[in-house]
C-alpha cells in the first residue's frame, strides 16, 4: 500500500484533514489533477507537431516521441511508460522514442505528490490513467481529423499502428499526415479507453527501448556531460557530519600538474583541474584542518543507545484496532526487538552534477529523481529565478531514494560560482559512501499473545526518523510519518487486537532519506520475523502459520501457495540448510518469497536458491517486473549479509566497495521470479524485491541452526558452530 | 604527447604519464562508455581490453601501457566474443540502470574470447570483479552461456 493510502486512512480516522493542510500531498489525495485531463491547458507544442498533452509528440513523418515525466533509473519506466502511451494511442511501436521531462510540475508532476518525483514504487501506478488518457484522447483527435477530411463518422473509423482506416471505403491514412488537422481538434474531455482484453502492447514482455545505448558505450548519464571548454573538480566535505573547513594549506595541489582552483568553501573543499585526475590528485594534496564541531563524538555506540531509550517511550499512535490492552492478557505472549542498520545507496554512478553559470542564467546536467527540485535548488543558490535555471535530466545510473537529494547540486552551483566556463563536478567513490542520505536505523518493539494457534493481540512500535518531517514537512502531521509505518498499520494478517505505534527518533548529526524499500523495508522485516518466531512457538509451519490468517488477502493468501509448491516448500534439506519465507502486501502487490540458503560452521550463509512470486495486477511488461523483482531480490541480500554503515568520532567508517561490500556473482544463487496473471490496477515493484528477499533470507537461517537473528546485518559470530 | 591505440585507431594527446586511462579515455578523449564507479579497482565500471585481456583502467596508468592494443565498450563490438556478448544482452533483456554495464560486457567479452563454453565456475572467477547494484547478475550469467551457446 502506497503511502497516501496510508495517509488517507490514518488521515480520515485521525481526522488530520480538519486542520486545515495546505499540503501538497494531502491535496494530491483528495482532488488528483491530471495534468493531462485539464481541458483548458494548453499544449507547448513545438511548431509543426502533434502535441495534445505534455506527453506525446508526432512529427510530419509519424515519428513519435513520448515526453517522460518519471526518470529512468533501472526499472524500465522508459519502456513501459511508451508501452501504455502507445497501447492507447494505437502507435505504432517501432516509430516510438523517448525524451527526457523538463523541470515542469504543472505538466510533469507526479499525480500522487503534486511534484516532480520518481520514488515509492509509484511510476506506473500514480501515471497508469492519466497515461491511458493521454493517449486515447490523441487517438480519438486523430480519428476526428481524418473522419472530418473524408466526411465520415469518426465511429465508422478505426486505429491502429498509426494509421486510421475507414474499412467502409476502404481509406487509410498515416498520424503523420494527420497533425496538422489533428492540431485544431479539440482535446476530448472524456475519451474512450480500451478494453484491457483489446490490449496489444501492455502485458507483452516487450524488449526495453534504452537497452541498446547501454551495450556500447553511448548511453549518457549525468556524470557523462561534456560541454566545451568544460573544467572538472571534486570536493571533501568535513568528515564529521556539520563540520567545517578550519584552514587549508593548497602549496603541494597547487604544483599538481592540471590543477587550476583550490576553492574553500566553508564546510568543503574543492580542487578543480583540466580532468577528474588533476582534480583528484589535487584534493587528496590539501592538507585540511577541520573545525569539527559539536559531533566529533558520536558513536555508533551513542547513536544505537538513544534510539533504545526512545523506543521504551510510548508513541503515536498509528493505528488502533480492537482492545489490545485486553488482547494482550489472554494466551501466552511474546515479544521481540528488531533492529535495522544505516545503510549507504552506493548508486554504480557516483554524485556527480555539471553547472554552467553565466550572468543571469544557470544550466544544469544531471540524473535526477526530483528534477524541479534540483532547479529550485540552483535557482536558491545563485540567486537566480527559476525560470533562468535550466535542467537536462540524465539516465541514472543507479537512483535507490540518492537522488531524492538535491545536495550534489547545491554544491556543484558553489563550486560553478568561482569557476568560469562550465564546470563538471563528480564525488569520489569515498566522498559518495561518507556523505549519502543514509537509511536511518530503526528499532521495532512487538508484543503479540498466541491464543488456539494464532495471534491474538499485536502491539507493535517502531522507532526511527521521520524522513517525512524533513523531505515533505507538510505531510508529517500529528507525530506521524506515514512512510516509517507503511505496511505496520496495513500488515496483512486477520489480528483481532492491534495496535501500532510511532517514536520519532532522529538520530544526532546523520543525515538520513529514503532507501530502497522505504517504510516497508525495515517493517515487513520486522513483521515476518516475529511472524516466523510466532510460528515455531505455535507449532506450526511457517507457510501454514500465515495462511491461516490471510482470509481477508486472498491475493497474498495465493502468492504463498504458488511459492510453497515453486520453492519445493517442505521436502527435506541437508543439516544447516533451511528455507524461509516472506511474504508482503507493500507498494500494492503481493509478493511471497522463498529463500533457501546454507549456513557453514564459521557462521558463513552461502545462498542456494530463490522464489519468488509476484501478483503487481495487471503486468505492464512482465519481463521488466521479472526483473526488477530479481535484482531487487539481491539489493535485499546484500544489504542482510553485509549492509552496515557505522559511526566513529562522528565519521562514517565505510568509504568504498572493499569495505561496504555488495553481492558479487560468486554469492549470487539462480532467482525464479513467477508473476501471476491479474487483471487487477498495476501495483508497484521497483523497492519490493528489496524488501521481501531480507526477512526470507533471515527465517531461512532460523530454519537452518534455529538462531533467531533480530538485527541487520547477518551476525555470523552467532552463527557459527559453537566449539 | 602521449600516443595510444583504442580500438584500432592511434589517439595522441597531452597528458602526464600517471594519469590513469580511464580519465583519458573519458575526460580528455570524451569517450565516456568506460564508466568511473570507484577508483581503486573494486567494481569494475572501467573494465577495457589490453592487448584482449581485461583491465581496471582507473588504476592503469597510460605511461604502463605502449603499444598495446586498448578496446573499450566502444569498439568492442567490432570483435567477434563482443558482437555475441552484445546481442546475448540484449537477447535477455540483462540491463537495468546499465551504469556498470560497460564493465560486464568487456569482462564477459574477454571470458568468452578464452574460453568458448565456460561453466559456472569459470563464470565466478571472470565475473565477480564486476558490481552491479542493480542486481543483475541472474541474468549475465545466463547471457554469457546464451552468448557461448551461439559460439
Amino acid at each position: 500500500m502506497h503511502v497516501l493510502q496510508n495517509l488517507a486512512s490514518t488521515s480520515s480516522r485521525r481526522g488530520f484533514l480538519k486542520a486545515g493542510l495546505a499540503s501538497g500531498f494531502v491535496l494530491a489525495f483528495r482532488l488528483p489533477v491530471y495534468a493531462v485531463n485539464e481541458p483548458d491547458q494548453p499544449p507547448d507544442s513545438t511548431e509543426g507537431q502533434f502535441a495534445p498533452n505534455g506527453f506525446i509528440r508526432i512529427d510530419h513523418s509519424g515519428n513519435i516521441a513520448l515526453v517522460m515525466p518519471q526518470v529512468e533509473m533501472g526499472q524500465g519506466v522508459y519502456t513501459s511508460f511508451p508501452m501504455i502511451l502507445a497501447e492507447e494511442l494505437e502507435a505504432d511501436f517501432s516509430k516510438v522514442s523517448y525524451v527526457h521531462a523538463p523541470p515542469n510540475e504543472k505538466l510533469y508532476a507526479n499525480p500522487f505528490f503534486q511534484i516532480q518525483v520518481t520514488g515509492n514504487s509509484n511510476s506506473i501506478r500514480a501515471f497508469w490513467k492519466p497515461l491511458r488518457v493521454a493517449g486515447a484522447s490523441a487517438r480519438a483527435m486523430l480519428v476526428q481529423a481524418a473522419a472530418q477530411q473524408w466526411q465520415v463518422e469518426p465511429a465508422s473509423c478505426t486505429a491502429s499502428k498509426s494509421v486510421v482506416t475507414h474499412a467502409a471505403s476502404g481509406r487509410s491514412i498515416g498520424y503523420g499526415e494527420l497533425v496538422d488537422a489533428a492540431s485544431s481538434v479539440p482535446v476530448p474531455a472524456n475519451p474512450q479507453l480500451k478494453d484491457p482484453k483489446d490490449f496489444t502492447l501492455i502485458g507483452k514482455p516487450l524488449k526495453r527501448l534504452d537497452t541498446p545505448i547501454k551495450t556500447d558505450g553511448k548511453a549518457i548519464y549525468g556524470i557523462d556531460a561534456m560541454l566545451p571548454n568544460m573544467k572538472f573538480a571534486t570536493l571533501a566535505q568535513c568528515p564529521v557530519f556539520g563540520g567545517k573547513v578550519a584552514h587549508v594549506d593548497d602549496s603541494a595541489a597547487k604544483k599538481v600538474a592540471g590543477v587550476q582552483q583550490v576553492l574553500v568553501l566553508d564546510n568543503f573543499v574543492a580542487v578543480v583541474g583540466d580532468h577528474m585526475w588533476a582534480a583528484k590528485k589535487g584534493l587528496e594534496a590539501l592538507v585540511v584542518t577541520w573545525d569539527e564541531g559539536p559531533n566529533a563524538k558520536i558513536s555508533s555506540a551513542d547513536i544505537w543507545a538513544d534510539l533504545r531509550a526512545a523506543s521504551k517511550k510510548d508513541g503515536v499512535v498509528a493505528k488502533e484496532a480492537g482492545d489490545i490492552a485486553k488482547g494482550l492478557t489472554e494466551g501466552d505472549r511474546y515479544e521481540g526487538e528488531y533492529e535495522m542498520p544505516f545503510l549507504a545507496h552506493a548508486t554504480m554512478e557516483p554524485m556527480n552534477c555539471t553547472v554552467h553559470l553565466t550572468p543571469g542564467a544557470c544550466e544544469i546536467w544531471t540524473g535526477t529523481q526530483v528534477i524541479a527540485r534540483v532547479q529550485s535548488t540552483a535557482a536558491k543558490v545563485a540567486n537566480l529565478p527559476v525560470e533562468k535555471v535550466t535542467v537536462h535530466n540524465h539516465l541514472i545510473g543507479g537512483g535507490f531514494g540518492r537522488r531524492l537529494e538535491p545536495d550534489m547540486v547545491e554544491s556543484a552551483v558553489r563550486i560553478a560560482q568561482h569557476v568560469d566556463g562550465p564546470v563538471k563536478v563528480v564525488w569520489t567513490r569515498e566522498e559518495d559512501i561518507q556523505h549519502d542520505v543514509y537509511r536511518p536505523v530503526y528499532r521495532d518493539v512487538i508484543s503479540a499473545t498466541l491464543k488456539d494457534g494464532k495471534i491474538a493481540a499485536w502491539k507493535y512500535k517502531i522507532s526511527g526518523s521521520a524522513i517525512m518531517a524533513r523531505w515533505a514537512p507538510p505531510v508529517f502531521q500529528n507525530g506521524i510519518d506515514i512512510d516509517a509505518v507503511d505496511s505496520a498499520v496495513d500488515q496483512p494478517y486477520d489480528i483481532p487486537n492491534l495496535s501500532v505505534e510511532y517514536v520519532r527518533a532522529e538520530p544526532p548529526a546523520v543525515p538520513t532519506g529514503f532507501w530502497r524499500g522505504v517504510g516497508p523495508n525495515n517493517n515487513v522485516f520486522a513483521i515476518e520475523c516475529f511472524i516466523d518466531e510466532l510460528a515455531r512457538k505455535a507449532g506450526k509451519d511457517p507457510i501454514d502459520f500465515r495462511r491461516g490468517m490471510l482470509g481477508k488477502n486472498p491475493r497474498l493468501k495465493a502468492a504463498l501457495d504458488l511459492v510453497a509448491e515453486k520453492s519445493d516448500w517442505g521436502k527435506p534439506l541437508p543439516a544447516r540448510v533451511g528455507r524461509g519465507v516472506s511474504a508482503q502486501p507493500s507498494f500494492a502487490s503481493f509478493i511471497a518469497t522463498v529463500v533457501e540458503a546454507e549456513v557453514d560452521e564459521e557462521g558463513d550463509v552461502h545462498l542456494r536458491r530463490v522464489n519468488s512470486v509476484v501478483d503487481t495486477g495487471i503486468a505492464v511488461n512482465p519481463d521488466t517486473i521479472m526483473a526488477q523483482i530479481q535484482g531487487g531480490i539481491v539489493f535485499g541480500l546484500s544489504a542482510a549479509l553485509w549492509g552496515e554503515v557505522t559511526i566513529a568520532n562522528g565519521r562514517v567508517q565505510q568509504s568504498n566497495f572493499n569495505n561496504y561490500r555488495i553481492l558479487r556473482m560468486d554469492e549470487v544463487p539462480k532467482i525464479e521470479v513467477h508473476v501471476v496473471k491479474s487483471g487487477e490496477d498495476p501495483g508497484g515493484i521497483g523497492e519490493a524485491g528489496a524488501t521481501t528477499s531480507i526477512p526470507a533470507l533471515r527465517n531461512a537461517i532460523y530454519a537452518a541452526t534455529g538462531v533467531a537473528l533480530r538485527r541487520m546485518p547477518i551476525d555470523r559470530k552467532a552463527l557459527a558452530v559453537k566449539a | 604527447m602521449t600516443t595510444l591505440t583504442i580500438n584500432g585507431e592511434s589517439k595522441t594527446f597531452d597528458a602526464p604519464d600517471d594519469m590513469p586511462l580511464l580519465w583519458v579515455l573519458r575526460d580528455i578523449l570524451g569517450m565516456t562508455g568506460t564508466k568511473f564507479g570507484c577508483g581503486i579497482a573494486q567494481c569494475g565500471a572501467c573494465t577495457v581490453h589490453i592487448d584482449g585481456r581485461p583491465v581496471r583502467s582507473c588504476l592503469l596508468s597510460i605511461g604502463s601501457i605502449g603499444n598495446k592494443a586498448i578496446t573499450t565498450i566502444e569498439g568492442i563490438g567490432a570483435t567477434p566474443a563482443g558482437a555475441k556478448v552484445q546481442k546475448a544482452w540484449l537477447d535477455l533483456e540483462v540491463i537495468q540502470c546499465g551504469y556498470c554495464q560497460s564493465g560486464q560486457i568487456m569482462s564477459a567479452a574477454a571470458l568468452l574470447a578464452s574460453n568458448d563454453h565456460p561453466d559456472d565456475a569459470d563464470i565466478d572467477a571472470a565475473m565477480s570483479g564486476n558490481i552491479c547494484r542493480c542486481g543483475t547478475y541472474v541474468r549475465i550469467r545466463e547471457a554469457i552461456k546464451s552468448a557461448a551457446g551461439e559460439a
